[in-house]
């Protein structure tokens, strides 16, 4: 197997939330330690619901901030604040709002040529409006586009530009903060073949951050499920949409909407709320909302365990 | 491709005809952008216009009515002052001064303060405290005392009142540009720039303060306005500019003796300066109106 371009152990990231003017400030384990390895030409998804610390994750690989613990290596140097200008062409992100990513005042030249201008000095202005031009009609927008601005642009269009803007700098690594959510589902399979195509075209590796596990399914080659700041399973696509093993997971597969009127559903209801990433729990963070939880649960932590297919729990299905 | 259609709607009017639209929609505002723009010309060509020199005396005229009243001529359309000086003539030789003001005003609070602003947006949170601390104070002061304060220091004359009211109006654009920073700062595309690894310069300059420009332009001509008031406050209390200057405020300290016996020479400056200012208002209550996203119906 070719080595991971990014490989992170035991990242962590917390913040120091102030409560009123006194009073200690309290931690917040957005992310909680967490250990995976991306190859080239892969996608890895990273799913789970609101608040489990995906976007944290995605902020720490594209180094917009910086962990509290743990090592990340990318394309197989371990990654600090110092080399963060050098390793910025290597990794580059996707955002979820196609209407908030794209600077209101800049043309769609003057955004994709942006990364080019700061990065890239050596490149004259006639290559980096060449390379521009070139990737707008990568990302399928027409030549007519070039010189207009993002608020004359549909959500899809904006994410393609968005799209376009992230690999200008010939990244290796593309993170997708979940990309397609906000767009209709008759352009989101648009964009998911345009990313599909690059991926084979240019052999990128993709951190896809979702919580829609339709998308997941088509997507992904392996796939991560996130619970409060940590992995709760670790499987290849397949192994988990075939058998989840971890019953959060199993949870949330049941409620992923199929077109198959027919198929007999098992929607699996969970009670009550995400605990609060500020409560450090000493057991299973997953214990207060399982059906299957036991005392040991609740007292002690599952670790994520197995070969290929790795889960964190004590009673798997 | 579905998702490429609407790009091919109608061509929108160029940002100019749409702001024009949009503003024509307030007449308040119209009737503001003219009048401001004979103060610009009046300014511009004032020894041109003026019938006589501003400071020169006609000792046989003093204190002449306006050619409405009885006793007034065409010599003198809108009167004497008690020097036998021209009204008219000083008035339009004023709103030099006035216009003066105003631009050197705005011109140094509205850098020095959108600078502070951006600066404070984006630095640490020690550094942002201090920076909003000291201006609080200086917004805690009445304005004018302020003002008064710091001229009484420097020293009276036209150019410290300026100083001292440039000082006075800055911490709204600071505050202005700090909120509208903190709410851009958030936005994706920011951080995109900053994956894309742009320096702090940059972020600060190229990428928010334009997304920021709207509520600073109005601020800027709302303040116009208020830097011609505190002028002529100034004028008035004797601390701005100081006689013969022909500057409205002045103009009506000057005169305030002759309130009861000849009122065209308090009446006129005051009026002057209570059109100015009201024009110049309306003018920026358009601004915002037009400039504001959120108002626009299509």
């Amino acid at each position: 197997m070719s080595h991971p371009v990014v490989s992170a152990r035991g990242l962590q990231r917390f913040y120091d939330v102030k409560e009123g003017f006194l009073s200690k400030p309290r931690i917040l384990r957005a992310l909680s330690g967490i250990d995976f390895d991306l190859h080239p030409g892969k996608t890895l998804a990273i799913v789970g619901e609101s608040g489990c610390g995906k976007s944290t994750l995605a902020r720490l690989v594209t180094m917009i901030e910086q962990p509290t613990a743990g090592t990340l290596m990318i394309e197989g140097k371990e990654v600090q604040p110092s080399d963060w200008a050098s390793l910025r062409k290597s990794v580059q992100i996707v955002f979820q709002d196609p209407y908030g990513s794209l600077n209101p005042r800049q043309r769609i030249s003057a955004i994709l040529m942006e990364p080019l201008v700061i990065n890239r000095p050596d490149m004259s202005a006639e290559e980096r409006d060449a390379k521009a031009r070139e990737m707008l009609a990568l990302v399928g927008l027409r030549p007519e586009h070039y010189e207009r601005y993002p608020h004359m642009f549909s959500g899809g269009q904006r994410q393609r530009i968005s799209i376009a803007r992230a690999l200008m700098l010939s990244p290796k690594i593309l993170v997708l903060d979940e990309p397609v959510s906000a767009l209709d589902v008759s352009i989101q399979s648009q964009i998911l073949n345009l990313l599909v195509e690059l991926q084979d075209r240019l052999g990128l590796a993709y951190l896809f951050i979702s919580h829609d596990l339709s998308v997941v399914r088509h997507f992904a080659d392996d796939v991560i499920v996130m619970y409060l700041g940590r992995a709760v399973e670790r499987a290849s696509k397949d192994a988990l949409f075939a058998h989840p093993r971890h019953p959060y997971s199993k949870a949330l597969l049941s409620t992923t909407p199929r077109a198959d009127p027919e198929a007999k559903r098992e929607r699996i209801k969970l009670e009550g709320e995400l605990p609060s990433p500020l409560d450090d729990l000493p057991g299973c963070a997953f214990a207060p909302r399982c059906w299957l939880a036991r005392d040991s649960c609740r007292a002690q932590r599952p670790q994520l365990e197995g070969d290929d297919h790795q889960v964190a729990c004590f009673h798997p299905l | 491709m579905v998702d490429q259609t609407s790009a091919n709607g109608p061509a929108r009017p160029g940002p100019l005809r749409e702001f024009w639209h949009y503003f024509r929609e307030n007449r308040g505002a119209v009737f503001g952008f003219w009048y401001f723009v004979g103060f610009v010309f009046c300014a511009a060509f004032a020894p041109w216009l003026s019938p006589y020199d501003p400071t020169e005396q006609f000792r046989t005229f003093i204190l002449q009515p306006p050619v409405w009243q009885e006793g007034g001529s065409w010599a003198f359309p809108l009167g004497t002052d008690p020097l036998g000086r021209d009204m008219l003539s000083r008035l339009i030789s004023g709103s030099r001064y006035s216009f003066f003001v105003g631009i050197v005003v705005v011109s140094i609070s509205a850098s020095s303060g959108i600078i502070l602003g951006l600066l404070s947006g984006f630095a640490p949170r020690w550094l942002d405290s201090i920076i909003m601390r000291v201006m609080d104070v200086i917004l805690a002061f009445p304005s004018l005392l302020l003002a008064l304060v710091l001229v009484a220091i420097l020293g009276p004359s036209l150019t410290n009142a300026m100083i001292a009211i440039a000082i006075v109006l800055q911490p709204h654009f600071v505050r202005l540009t700090r909120a509208s920073v903190l709410a851009e700062r958030q936005k994706d595309y920011v951080t995109s720039a900053r994956v894309a690894g742009a320096g702090l310069r940059r972020l600060m300059f190229v990428t928010v303060l334009p997304n920021c420009l709207a509520p600073i332009i109005v601020q800027g001509a709302l303040s116009f306005s208020t830097a011609i008031l505190d002028a002529a406050a100034l004028g008035f209390l004797g601390m701005g500019a100081q006689p013969p200057t022909p500057e409205w405020g002045t103009m009506l300290a000057e005169s305030r003796e002759f309130i009861l016996r000849a009122w065209w020479v308090v009446t006129l400056p005051g009026l002057v300066i209570l059109v100015t200012v009201l024009a110049i208002n309306l003018m920026g209550d358009g601004l915002r109106d037009a400039l504001d996203p959120k108002l626009k119906r299509s």
